[in-house]
């Protein structure tokens, strides 16, 4: 599906885009109907992203034998096709029975009307409610208050950072504010020397201005997000704030490609503090030398006042039910049987990943790891980035605006201003949808714009 | 010839083709139909989930392309590719190919084929292996300039290298292709051409000039449309080496469209960047060929 650029072929690779948008179309249609190949009677299919598909195999075996009368095929897809597999599959009418779903990708798929919406299926299951998760997660599956996902394991980012070079630097743990979050950077960067840095925030993602806008109170998005907020003073707070960081020289203004071990430059203090998620707990136990155990630490993000600790964001994954789905049954069965406190627990042994039940933490693996605390304590304190179908775009934008104004020397507002502008000619097309669902349910005459 | 005969041959001659047109009307003229009429629409993912919710907008998607800087932006990247880096690729054939048809060259088929072989080696291999020899601390291509003295490069992480690196790459990855259409090109020259040029005491510049460069001339007009057109097309090498960065400097037309249409699934709008690119392309290829028209 990806078009590759005919460097060869001379005349007939010209009109590559409109031909090869719309054979994908028509082939997507005419195989529409068609189920896998080698479907049986009372077969689940189940999508499973990445390293989750394989562990999770192990969970389902014991589904199975709990429910002998359903088989389950678990599809493994990897993270970097999963997309672009689903769309095609909805469009092609072959989406399995349940699926994994990164939960900023829910509302596209709403969007999309591809979802079961689960109000009414969770109210027939007593042991799956709100309050047995944590608030900002559960909130990531509501879509314009209608439930469209159970949450199944959960992200968010806190600060990972060097304990010697904290302490090096007269500080003895991270603070709770911006203020004096900044302070310990300038003594960092003054005990480091000049090209070493206090914390390395990547150009090229933009998680790290969006939940520092989320602190500083922004909404990123108003109006029933249908018009941008970056200009805004809650925004040009936190922006300013992150900006200045790299034109103060506390952050290295490079992207996450320009560096090339990102555990070696940890180990060898080219940046004392980074702000990343769960995965990385493995990821630093595996790869750091055993001697540095004692040299690394995580915490809870600060926040712009006292309030502590700061937002971050809710990541994570959920299970979804499909719409087209003919064994909803069966899927909501296996949704509840991976959403039960002993099976998140041993998902977390298998995989690492950090399991949505609040119950699932009172397990002693999780319990009594102070760098996995610091993500129970940040937990509570997570909110949704808006939950549109247009947010990525609107978050590549944010981050290719914030890249030219830690590379420029443009004024923050005007960067703003301009962000402001191409957000909303992007939302364009949602305020005509919302305008419309408006008039058409009559509930009041609004003006077109 | 009677006009029956004729009228019956036309016939036969039509029921001939029939298959090959209709396949060619439905897999060729049809989509691109069908992507025009994309264009002039503002299909997006709204309308994958009800396709009602897609308007007619006439020429907006191409007003709002044209007013957008990442458009320019992209063209610009582009048409840096394509001026630079089609020139370096022809030339390197040019070259590849004399060297190859000289007469003192041994193991030729050894060295065609070397030359050859990252034509049809993959190119997301290609590009990852390039991407170990541009990094900017451990990368060869560093290494070497640093034992010429010169300060390291960092070849895909500064905006201004970003677009000379995936050149270098396209051009070493291609000039295989061209040598050998100009191999061919070169072999059409009938040998009492040079031989009669030695006789009357022609030297090499000057049999160069004025045998095989007028002798390679459609050769030459054909590489160059055919090359103009595949750069203007660059894709692969940027969406697997720097996914268009960094600061959108290598982000070319058809990334832009790929990025408008898969990514961001706004069909109608990409399908506007596809015929843009097209248009582009066609008034690339009228000017070489009345360039070309004029020199002769």
């Amino acid at each position: 599906m990806i078009p590759v650029s005919g460097q060869r072929e001379g005349t007939s690779r010209m009109r590559v885009g409109g031909a090869r948008l719309f054979t994908l179309l028509l082939l997507a249609w005419t195989t529409a109907g068609c189920g896998g190949p080698g479907e049986r009677a009372n077969e689940l299919r189940f999508w499973a992203m990445g390293r989750e598909g394989e562990v999770v195999l192990e969970l389902v075996r014991d589904f199975e034998r709990e429910n002998p009368d359903v088989r389950v095929r678990v599809q493994q897809i990897p993270w970097s096709a999963a997309h672009e597999k689903l769309l095609t599959a909805h469009v092609g009418r072959s989406t399995p029975d349940v699926a994994q779903l990164g939960n900023t990708w829910i509302a596209e798929f709403v969007a999309l009307g591809a979802l079961e919406p689960l109000d009414a299926w969770e109210a027939r299951s007593p042991e799956i409610d709100s309050s047995a998760y944590f608030a900002g997660i559960w909130e990531t599956n509501l879509i314009d208050g209608v439930l469209y996902g159970i949450p199944w394991y959960v992200d968010t980012r806190v600060l990972f950072y060097r304990k010697d070079i904290v302490e090096r630097a007269g500080w003895r743990e991270i603070p709770s504010t911006w203020d004096e979050w900044r302070d310990l950077m300038g003594a960092i960067k003054r005990s480091l020397g000049e090209d070493r840095f206090a914390v390395f925030l990547p150009t090229n993602e933009p998680a790290q201005p969006i939940l520092f806008g989320l602190q500083a109170g922004s909404p990123l998005l108003w109006e029933n997000a249908t018009r941008a907020a970056f200009s805004r003073p809650e925004f040009l707070r936190a922006f300013r704030f992150y900006v200045d960081l790299f034109r103060d020289g506390l952050a290295p203004p490079v992207s996450n490609t320009e560096i090339a071990n990102l555990y070696q430059e940890f180990e060898r203090g080219y940046f004392a503090m980074y702000i990343t998620g769960p995965w990385n707990l493995g990821e630093f136990r595996r790869r750091l030398p055993a001697d540095f155990e004692d040299k690394w630490a995580t915490a809870p993000l600060p926040g712009p006042d006292q309030d502590h600790p700061g937002l971050s964001l809710a990541g994570g994954a959920s299970l979804v039910l499909f719409r087209d789905s003919k064994r909803k049954e069966e899927a909501w069965r296996l949704v509840r049987f991976l959403s039960r406190p002993e099976a998140q627990v041993r998902f977390y042994r298998l995989s690492g990943d950090l399991p949505a039940r609040r119950e699932a933490w009172e397990a002693p693996e999780l319990a009594s790891d102070a760098r996995v605390l610091a993500f129970r304590e940040q937990l509570e304190r997570v909110v949704p980035q808006p939950k549109i179908p247009e947010w990525e775009e609107i978050s590549m934008r944010l981050r290719d605006r914030a890249e030219e104004a830690i590379r420029g020397a443009r004024d923050l507002e005007s960067v703003l201003e301009t962000l402001d502008r191409e957000v909303d000619r992007i939302l364009e097309k949602r305020r005509w949808l919302l305008d419309r669902r408006a008039r058409a349910s009559g509930e009041e005459e609004i003006e077109k714009p | 010839m009677s006009g029956v005969l004729e009228r019956r041959q036309a016939r036969a001659a039509w029921f001939f083709l029939a298959p090959a047109l209709a396949l060619i009307g439905f897999f060729f003229f049809l989509p691109i139909l069908a992507g025009f009429v994309l264009s002039l629409t503002d299909f997006d993912i709204y309308a994958i989930g009800s396709p009602e919710i897609a308007r007619f907008v006439g020429a907006r998607n191409y007003a709002q392309v044209l007013h957008e800087r990442e458009f320019w932006n992209a063209l610009q990247n582009t048409i840096y590719f394509v001026v630079v880096g089609g020139p370096l690729s022809v030339l390197a054939s040019l070259g590849a190919a004399l060297l190859l048809s000289a007469r003192l060259v041994r193991l030729k088929g050894l060295f065609r084929t070397a030359y050859f072989a990252p034509v049809v080696t993959t190119l997301v291999a290609v590009a990852i292996v390039w991407r170990y020899l541009y990094h900017p601390r451990y990368g060869f291509l560093n290494y070497a300039l640093g034992a010429l003295g010169v300060g390291p490069v960092d070849w895909l992480g500064d905006p201004r290298w970003a677009m000379p690196a995936i050149i270098l790459l396209a051009v070493w990855k291609n000039f295989g292709y061209n040598m050998l259409i100009l191999t061919a090109g070169l072999q059409s020259i009938p040998e009492e051409l040079y031989e009669a040029a030695e006789v009357d005491g022609a030297g090499a510049w000057r049999r160069f000039r004025s045998i095989t460069l007028p002798g390679l001339a459609p050769t030459f007009l054909f590489v160059g449309v055919i090359t103009m057109i595949g750069y203007f097309q660059l894709f692969a090498e940027p969406y697997v080496m720097t996914q268009g960065g960094p600061l959108r400097s290598t982000t070319s037309v058809m990334l832009l469209m790929y990025e408008e249409g898969f990514r961001w699934w706004r069909m109608g709008k990409a399908s506007a960047i596809a015929f843009l690119l097209f248009a582009i392309v066609l008034a690339g290829t009228l000017v070489q060929l009345r360039m070309r028209r004029e020199a002769r």
